[in-house]
């Protein structure tokens, strides 16, 4: 596949960060990616944020080097030093737990004798080293799927939404490698549609519509939040109504600034609401400019 | 699980409704059920088993009116089996399920919204015709069932529709014939913040409306959302109250140092798993003296925070014996 952008590898520059600059992505006449710009750092998870269509997998794609931008520039290591879970595990169903992690094992030239075992042990999949990875549950599967990507001890590890309809233990344990490859010095890039998981990152991307939302660590995207957050027990009316969402059985109103702000408390704005904020006011945006 | 699941349906009610019985099963979409003084679900000593393996073990759960209570548990913990049974499509072992005062029936289904996680539409339908079809099928009014919102899509095929937008169709479908029951299988997988907050808003709104929710999730933030939360681990009830109430005042033990990496192995060599936010460890089920002697000479601070719901959530249940993961 050919594209307009181009790819820096680490044989050709040196530092301590992969990602993109300005990076765009067209399907057909659909613009996936519009001038994205991400940094991972080595020894650090970083996040990238949104729903479905937002663009996610799309940027990790590029990143991974599965997909070639059509604009702008990626900057990533050699392959062999990549790790990549693509969407929806990355395992091999006729093959055992054993045999999956034996066979990218081999296919990376190390042995999954050591590490392996240990990271089976950490993601409690020890027990079902046996077991045809096409017979495991959906949480075990994205263990397995995140330990055979970062097996080879890669520099970048890419992890396209592993925590996905996980449950709590298991997303425990995956956070547990996670933390694993980044203590290792690799850039951890995971997607993921959940805020409080992104908030345990140190930089954070929100996509929305193949577009940066915020970027950052998730204090510097709190503090960039113009105006001001309050919290109200009831649906507040007129104009407010569309400025506020639901969340814990109560509602947050936003007001911009130079707006007077909403009757109710005051609240500290976390990433969660800030970046809410930062939807309802592209939202607001184009709603505006439609009239 | 040696045994397929279910003997067939579980509905009771015999085929030759009463007068009464349809009437309700005709029961115009816009119109509730008669009111139930008392609980809209109850399990009294519910119990399911499959050959020799028990999938649900003796669970206690009601639902009010107006209220929503969260269902957790991890993979194999036994909600989906019982979430079945309150459905009216797998029979219990032992005890009780009471829907609307009643056992499970056609008649009492009628009067349940389910969205499950797979949302269960027809992919070669558009989306108005999925909700027309559900309409009929619940004896509603097929020509008002697209809300505003989804009217864009209601012309395209399902399986063409981006999938959050497929998950309010099943959302809207779930709702369409306003039940008094609405149940909820991880409804906002894979939403973003803003869509999630609106699906909540409507679940919020249904609530307040007079019906029971009882909605599954993985993702711990929506605690906030529940009224009450029940806990599941091996098919037993091992918690249950509001979020803060499950909380209550344990504590993890967090430490902070550039060194975050070394540290994090330090603890592994020691047994203490931590967790990574940001670039601070949270060590849960150690207290702090321990951690610090655990660090040596490191250069760290050491320090106490309140758990949270999700740390607390895995104390709980991993002090259960884990039974095989069911997917």
């Amino acid at each position: 596949m050919s594209g307009g952008g181009t790819v820096s590898s680490d044989q050709a520059v040196s530092g301590d960060w992969w990602g993109t600059d300005a990076v765009s992505v067209w399907y057909g006449k659909v613009l996936a990616l519009d001038r994205v710009t991400f940094r991972a750092a080595a020894g650090q998870v970083s996040a990238v944020v949104g729903g479905d269509g937002a663009g996610r997998t799309t940027l990790l794609r590029c990143l991974a080097g599965a997909l070639a931008a059509s604009d702008g520039e990626i900057r990533r290591p050699a392959a062999r030093r990549i790790g990549y879970q693509p969407a929806g595990s990355g395992t091999y169903p006729d093959l055992t737990v054993a045999q999956n992690l034996a066979f990218r094992a081999a296919v990376y030239g190390v042995s999954a004798a050591g590490s392996g075992a240990d990271y089976l042990e950490r993601a409690g999949l020890a027990a079902a080293r046996d077991r045809l990875a096409g017979r495991l549950s959906g949480g075990m599967r994205q263990k397995l799927g995140v330990i055979a990507a970062m097996l080879h001890q890669p520099a970048l590890l890419v992890l396209d939404e592993p925590t996905t309809g996980v449950d709590p233990v298991s997303r425990i344990e995956l956070w547990s490698l996670i933390a694993r490859a980044a203590a290792d010095g690799a850039a951890v890039v995971l997607a993921t549609s959940y805020l409080d998981e992104a908030e345990r990152a140190s930089h954070v991307l929100a996509l929305d519509a193949g577009r940066e939302l915020a970027a950052g660590t998730p204090q510097q995207i709190v503090a960039s939040m113009p105006g001001t957050v309050r919290v109200m027990d009831a649906r507040p009316a007129g104009d407010e109504a569309r400025r506020a969402w639901r969340r814990n059985a109560r509602w947050q109103v936003w007001a911009p600034d130079g707006r007077a702000p909403a009757d109710g408390e005051p609240v500290q704005p976390d990433l969660q609401d800030a970046v809410t904020v930062a939807a309802l006011a592209r939202e607001l945006a184009m709603s505006g400019n439609r009239q | 699980m040696s045994e397929p699941e279910g003997r067939g349906v579980a509905w009771t009610e015999e085929r030759g409704t009463s007068d009464e019985g349809r009437r309700r099963l005709k029961r115009p979409a816009g119109e509730r059920g008669p009111a139930v003084s008392g609980a809209l679900a109850e399990c009294v000593g519910v119990t399911r088993r499959f050959g020799r393996s028990i999938a649900v073990d003796g669970v206690d759960l009601r639902v009010d009116s107006g209220e929503v209570v969260g269902l957790l548990g991890a993979n194999g913990a036994g909600k989906t089996t019982l979430i079945r049974m309150l459905l009216g499509l797998l029979q219990v072992s032992e005890g009780e399920v009471r829907l609307f005062g009643e056992p499970p029936s056609r008649r009492t289904r009628q009067r349940i919204g389910y969205l499950p996680q797979t949302l269960g539409l027809y992919d070669d339908l558009t989306a108005a015709e999925n909700l027309a079809f559900s309409a009929a099928v619940f004896g509603g009014d097929t020509s008002r069932a697209l809300p505003a919102a989804l009217r864009p899509y209601g012309r395209r095929l399902v399986g063409d529709l981006p999938l959050g937008v497929q998950r309010r169709v099943a959302f809207a479908e779930a709702l369409a014939h306003r039940p008094d029951l609405l149940i909820l299988d991880e409804p906002t997988s894979g939403v973003d913040p803003l869509a999630r907050a609106r699906l909540w808003e409507t679940i919020g709104e249904t609530a307040a409306a007079g019906a029971g929710v009882l909605v599954t999730t993985h993702y711990m933030d929506e605690a906030g959302e529940c009224g009450r939360l029940v806990i599941m681990a091996d098919g037993r009830v091992v918690s249950r109250g509001t979020a803060a109430e499950i909380t209550g005042d344990a504590r993890v033990t967090v430490v902070e140092t550039d060194a975050w990496a070394r540290a994090f192995g330090v603890l592994e060599a020691a047994g203490l798993r931590a967790a990574l936010v940001g670039r601070t460890l949270r060590v849960p089920g150690a207290p702090p003296d321990v951690v610090r002697r655990a660090l040596g000479g490191m250069d760290a601070r050491v320090s106490e925070a309140p758990m949270t719901l999700e740390e607390r959530f895995s104390q709980i249940t991993s002090s259960i014996s884990r039974t095989e993961e069911v997917g």
